[in-house]
């Protein structure tokens, strides 16, 4: 009956995204059987169902290798699982599982270690997943209500705690609201290509004429709720609410993870049905990128909270990777996808930090709260420079790579005075930067507390500073390895 | 071969983090035995070179659109010769240092830098383009940097780190530019690509081409780290640094790469003759400038600090008339020689109890038998006395020069003989003032002199073996020899376009015992004035009043650069740029950036409300704005 409708391929493709749902129910039923003290048993299972689902991308690409085609459609066009896509999964699945690694240790000193935790983690990243591959405005938008929904979750997982319940319930208002405006903007869409695969849609409106206003209508309504998932600005307010808010641990997903995929959406967006349009949202993404910059890097200055400044310099790094968009030619691709990569691990490094400074009757969300780290733990204040390093663009860390890339192709596109801009801003970035520096190695520690370290923690760390200086160091495979992707999107 | 400089770093790595915890026997098993793997590892590759050159490719280094830098390693018989030397005499330092170094704090920092520093000049030996060579090269910098300002409790080790640091950023300041010079005309930095491109360029005889250029940038980085005219200041006071450091830096590493440099380039240099002459003439000087001030030194390290200084000018003239195997020759037995000189001096350094002023010394010769000889040794080989290794290697170099087709070569021989002789003066003096006469010690000190542990004493009659016998396969051909040594290292190195004329036999001898006429005299002028008749010093010193306070003062050039350069740089860094650039221009617009976001910032607190409702206010506004922007575009 079924196979009336759907194939073998659909099923295989989706093999990833069943097998997270299935151990995310899992971690749901046997945490029933577990009691307090062996909780720390759904990571592990989530971290095994994750590894699942990383053989068996492993599989498909190895089949696509062998069949040799670049890219696999599902779902009658629903889904497309392309160059692109697996770039997108393999980040989310790296970023799930480093989230997964800091939680644990974290969540039992919050008292709060319970198994959905895993379980919507796992949700969100299927949630995620979909909107790598999705092809079609109704999977993409299931897919991100399914990651937001499950975001929104997670944000106020801490019951107890005010900040964590405002957290949530802020997030969960104003996400219902952007998302509104998108439905909006997608529904403008269907109405005028009556489709709702992306593809379809996309030839539909090149016929429409310059300058339709409901074409205007449309590309704004979406740009602005896209813009508001990924925190640029004039949308990005929650940002810093949320992050503050939100668990640690959950604060550092949301940095990576769903910005990462609202990246995804966004670049499937903007560059399949609306890449026709180019002349008429370039000056748009010009204004929103040079305007995420400035709020970026101005407000972080101030901050005293340390997820607060580093909401904002997420903020300002949105505002560097819409300048790859800007810039639109093959190295500004490749510098997005670059960017993302690297981002991923420097920004979840330096979180990890955070999620350590939380120590029993100690928050450890401010900036004074690193004093004298390098007395305490000399290593984990290295590694907090080198990431440090990496977010403000220095070299040989990795994040001067993502930086070169985006800088480079805007001098090839001729933005000259947005490039100035962007350098400039680098500047600003590492004044605030320093700061947590100044404050680690300068001033004398005030408690003799020490970070709260566990082995998921120690792995988070090696891993992410690992990559972050190898990336810096040796980037030629990393190179490589975005040119898969963005051969995708060209086509 | 990859494995050759990994060992030393991995030691480094595990005695930087985790040092701490392991007792000083763990430690020196795992620095000792980074460096002893690396040596046999080293060992074996030369070996099974034969008369073969290999590169290595391990994958592509950086590449972009039209700059493509690979990671690869070359193994030429030059390379192989410096990596033996490096790593063999490395490893002989090390065991001394176990000994050394033992009771002092922050043994595990000690080690971890001294592996760290073989390890970068592992890198830039065996580099297979200039690029990777540059990461050796500061590498080199920095970890001497961390070496000599090891006990950076003390203000004068410290503030000698900093100056042998900012002295050869100088020189390296226009190596990298001769880099980038060197990419630009040959569009790689491979040395496989450069050297048979170069080749191809016609010989710049007038020194205006390019390559000129190319060599006279790279000298400078030469004359920064081999510590030549004019940049030689900071080596003396690098002396600051544990002994065994000295023995590491500026006997078998650091400073021999500026030697090495040029010989590795030589087939630049041998185009552009021009700049093999300045080469020549800027070694010859200093070889004779140095032994002049290290006649009157009473530090024991700081005599055998500025023979180093000579002894490199001597390698630096070699490779100036063309010399380049003759060059090496001397910078491999010089590292035998002067590692033993330098652990020698610590070993009674140690013995007197950190006492370095020979004035206080005398009388040691019994006392420490071992040192005594293994010195003695070093020092006969560093005069050039027949048959030590210094002999064959300083001859060669003479008469290398004497020949040189390049103009001048007589007066340089002049001059370099004359240098043997003062270099026999200062080391007689040192030998005799240390180990003969009288012990002009306190008699407190007196009492404990005693010898060295066998861990320091077994390197020191490893390196005097070497002192001896380190001479004999280049033993040259008009004394029955066949020079097995420069015969290998020829096709590593070019030769100059006009061969040397083949000079007579008879010549070579007779100069041959010129030179060690000459040497002989220096030693006896030694031993007659500090030995003999010491009053006659004195008196000599005040009848030549004032050329004496002159070289006692080091020609007064550390003061004529703090008055030419540090003053002024000092001066304008205080007025110009910290108190009216930095305060008034910084400053000021770092405040009025300041007060402005601060500004900006409470007028974005006020948005920044935490109201919800006014957020979602904010996202129609938003909209709005950025509908209203569209609208205005696209009519």
């Amino acid at each position: 009956m079924l196979s009336e409708y759907f194939s073998a391929v659909d099923f295989l493709l989706l093999k990833p995204a069943i097998l997270l749902t299935i151990f995310g129910i899992g971690v749901m039923l046997t945490d029933l059987l577990l009691d307090e003290r062996q909780k720390y048993f759904n990571a592990v299972t989530a971290l095994v169902g994750i590894g699942f689902a990383a053989v068996q991308m492993l599989r498909i690409q190895s089949q696509m290798r062998e069949a040799g085609v670049s890219e696999v459609e599902a779902f009658r066009g629903a889904i497309v699982l392309d160059g692109l896509g697996i770039f997108f999964i393999w980040l989310f699945l790296i970023s799930t599982a480093i989230t997964i690694l800091i939680s644990f240790r974290y969540l039992e000193i919050e008292n709060e270690h319970h198994g959905e935790y895993y379980a919507i983690l796992l949700f969100a990243t299927v949630g995620m997943i979909f909107l790598a591959i999705g092809m079609d405005l109704i999977t993409l938008f299931v897919g991100l209500e399914l990651m937001v929904l499950s975001i929104y979750i997670l944000a106020g997982f801490l019951r107890g705690d005010r900040r964590s319940n405002e957290a949530a319930m802020k997030y969960l208002l104003l996400g219902a609201f952007s998302s509104g405006i998108l439905l909006y903007g997608m529904s403008l869409l269907y109405g005028m290509s009556n489709s709702t695969n992306l593809r379809v849609i996309g030839s539909a409106l090149s016929q429409r004429p310059l300058g339709d206003p409901l074409v205007i209508m449309a590309v704004v309504t979406i740009a602005a709720g896209l813009f508001f998932k990924i925190g640029a600005v004039p949308f990005h307010q929650w940002l810093p609410d949320v992050y503050e808010g939100a668990p640690h641990s959950v604060a550092a997903f949301m940095s990576v993870g769903p910005k990462v995929a609202a990246f995804a959406l966004l670049l499937r967006l903007f560059l399949v049905p609306l890449g026709e349009l180019r002349e008429q949202w370039e000056p748009l993404l010009i204004g929103v990128a040079v305007a995420t910059m400035t709020l970026g890097n101005l407000a972080a200055i101030s901050q005293s909270n340390i997820k607060r400044m580093l909401g904002y310099s997420a903020i300002s790094h949105v505002g560097y990777i819409l300048l790859g968009l800007v810039a639109g030619n093959e190295t500004g691709l490749k510098g997005i996808v670059i960017y993302l990569l690297v981002y991923v691990f420097m920004n979840l490094g330096i979180f990890t930090v955070v999620v350590a400074m939380r120590r029993r009757d100690l928050v450890g969300d401010e900036i004074n709260d690193m004093a004298g780290l390098m007395h305490k733990s000399p290593v984990m204040a290295i590694l907090s420079l080198i990431f440090l390093l990496s977010l403000a663009g220095i070299p040989p860390t990795a994040g001067f790579l993502g930086k070169y890339f985006i800088f480079l192709s805007l001098l090839e596109t001729g933005h000259y005075t947005l490039a100035v801009i962007a350098v400039l801003y680098v500047a600003v970035a590492i004044y605030y930067y320093f700061r947590i520096v100044v404050v680690m190695f300068m001033q004398p520690p005030a408690d003799q507390e020490l970070p709260s370290m566990s082995l998921g923690i120690r792995c988070a760390l090696g891993v992410t500073a690992a990559m972050t200086l190898f990336m810096g160091l040796y980037p030629e495979p990393f190179i490589q390895l975005a040119t898969g992707p963005v051969l995708a999107i060209l086509r | 071969m990859w494995l050759i400089p990994i060992l030393p770093l991995l030691g480094a790595a595990l005695n930087g983090l985790w040092g701490k915890r392991l007792p000083l026997r763990g430690i020196a098993a795992i620095a000792v035995g980074a460096v002893a793997c690396s040596f046999l590892l080293a060992l074996i590759a030369c070996l099974s070179l034969g008369d073969a050159t290999r590169m290595e490719v391990y994958f592509p280094w950086i590449a972009g659109a039209d700059f493509q830098v690979d990671f690869n390693l070359y193994l030429d018989p030059l390379s192989a010769v410096m990596s033996l030397i490096v790593t063999g005499v490395g490893l002989l330092i090390h065991i001394y240092s176990i000994g050394y170094m033992s009771g002092e704090k922050g043994v595990h920092r000690f080690f971890a830098y001294m592996n760290l520093f073989l390890f970068f000049m592992l890198t830039l030996v065996l580099a297979g383009n200039y690029l990777l060579l540059l990461v050796g090269w500061e590498g080199v910098g920095l970890c001497s940097y961390l070496l000599i300002g090891y006990y950076f409790r003390r203000e004068d080790a410290a503030d000698a780190g900093k100056k042998a640091f900012i002295v050869t950023r100088l020189g390296d300041l226009g190596f990298l530019i001769g880099l980038i010079l060197l990419y630009t005309t040959f569009g790689s930095l491979d040395y496989l690509v450069i050297f048979p491109e170069a080749a191809q360029f016609p010989v710049d005889s007038d020194g205006s081409g390019t390559l000129t250029l190319i060599g006279l940038l790279l000298l400078a980085g030469a004359v920064g780290k081999s510590a030549q005219i004019p940049l030689y200041v900071w080596l003396p006071d690098a002396m600051l640094g544990p002994t065994p450091v000295s023995a590491l830096i500026h006997a078998a590493t650091m400073v021999t790469a500026g030697v090495y440099i040029i010989a590795r380039s030589s087939p630049i240099y041998v185009q552009a003759p021009e700049a093999l002459m300045v080469v020549a003439v800027i070694g010859c000087i200093t070889a004779l400038y140095a032994a002049t001030i290290g006649i009157l030194q009473t530090d024991i390290k700081r005599i055998l600090a500025y023979s180093t200084i000579s002894q490199l000018g001597y390698m630096v003239m070699a490779c100036g008339v063309g010399a380049f195997g003759a060059a090496v020759f001397h910078l491999m037995t010089h590292a035998f020689f002067k590692a033993l000189l330098f652990l020698g001096a610590g070993s009674v350094i140690h013995a007197m109890g950190g006492e370095q002023d020979i004035r206080k010394m005398g009388g040691l010769r019994k006392k420490i038998p071992v040192t005594f000889w293994t010195f003695l040794f070093a020092s006969l080989a560093l005069i050039g006395a027949f048959p030590f290794a210094g002999f064959f290697s300083k001859d060669e170099i003479l008469w290398r020069t004497f020949t040189s087709s390049t103009g001048g070569g007589r007066l340089l021989w002049v001059l370099a003989l004359l240098t043997a002789g003062l270099t026999a003066v200062y080391i007689g003096r040192l030998v005799f003032l240390t180990f003969f006469g009288e012990s002009r010690a306190d008699p407190e000190v007196a009492s404990h002199i005693h010898e060295s542990p066998k861990v320091m004493t077994i390197p020191l009659i490893v390196l005097a073996v070497l002192s001896l016998i380190g001479g004999w396969i280049g033993w040259p051909r008009f004394l029955g020899g066949s020079n097995h040594f420069e015969r290998w290292l020829e096709p590593a190195l070019a030769a100059p376009a006009a061969a040397h004329a083949a000079g007579e036999e008879s010549l070579e001898f007779l100069l041959m015992g010129l030179s060690l006429a000459v040497a002989a005299l220096g030693v006896y002028i030694a031993y007659y004035l500090f030995l003999k008749r010491r009053e006659a010093a004195d008196r000599l010193a005040q009848a030549s009043g004032g050329i004496y306070r002159l070289l006692l003062n080091k020609y007064y050039v550390d003061e004529i650069y703090r008055f030419l350069f540090v003053k002024p740089l000092v001066m304008g860094s205080t007025e110009v740029l910290w108190k009216t650039l930095d305060v008034g221009a910084i400053d000021g617009a770092v405040n009025l950036a300041a007060r402005t976001t601060r500004s900006l910032g409470n007028a974005l607190r006020k948005i920044q409300s935490g109201n919800i409702r006014s957020y979602a206010g904010w996202v129609v506004l938003g909209a709005l704005l950025l509908i209203g922007f569209m609208v205005t575009a696209a009519s």
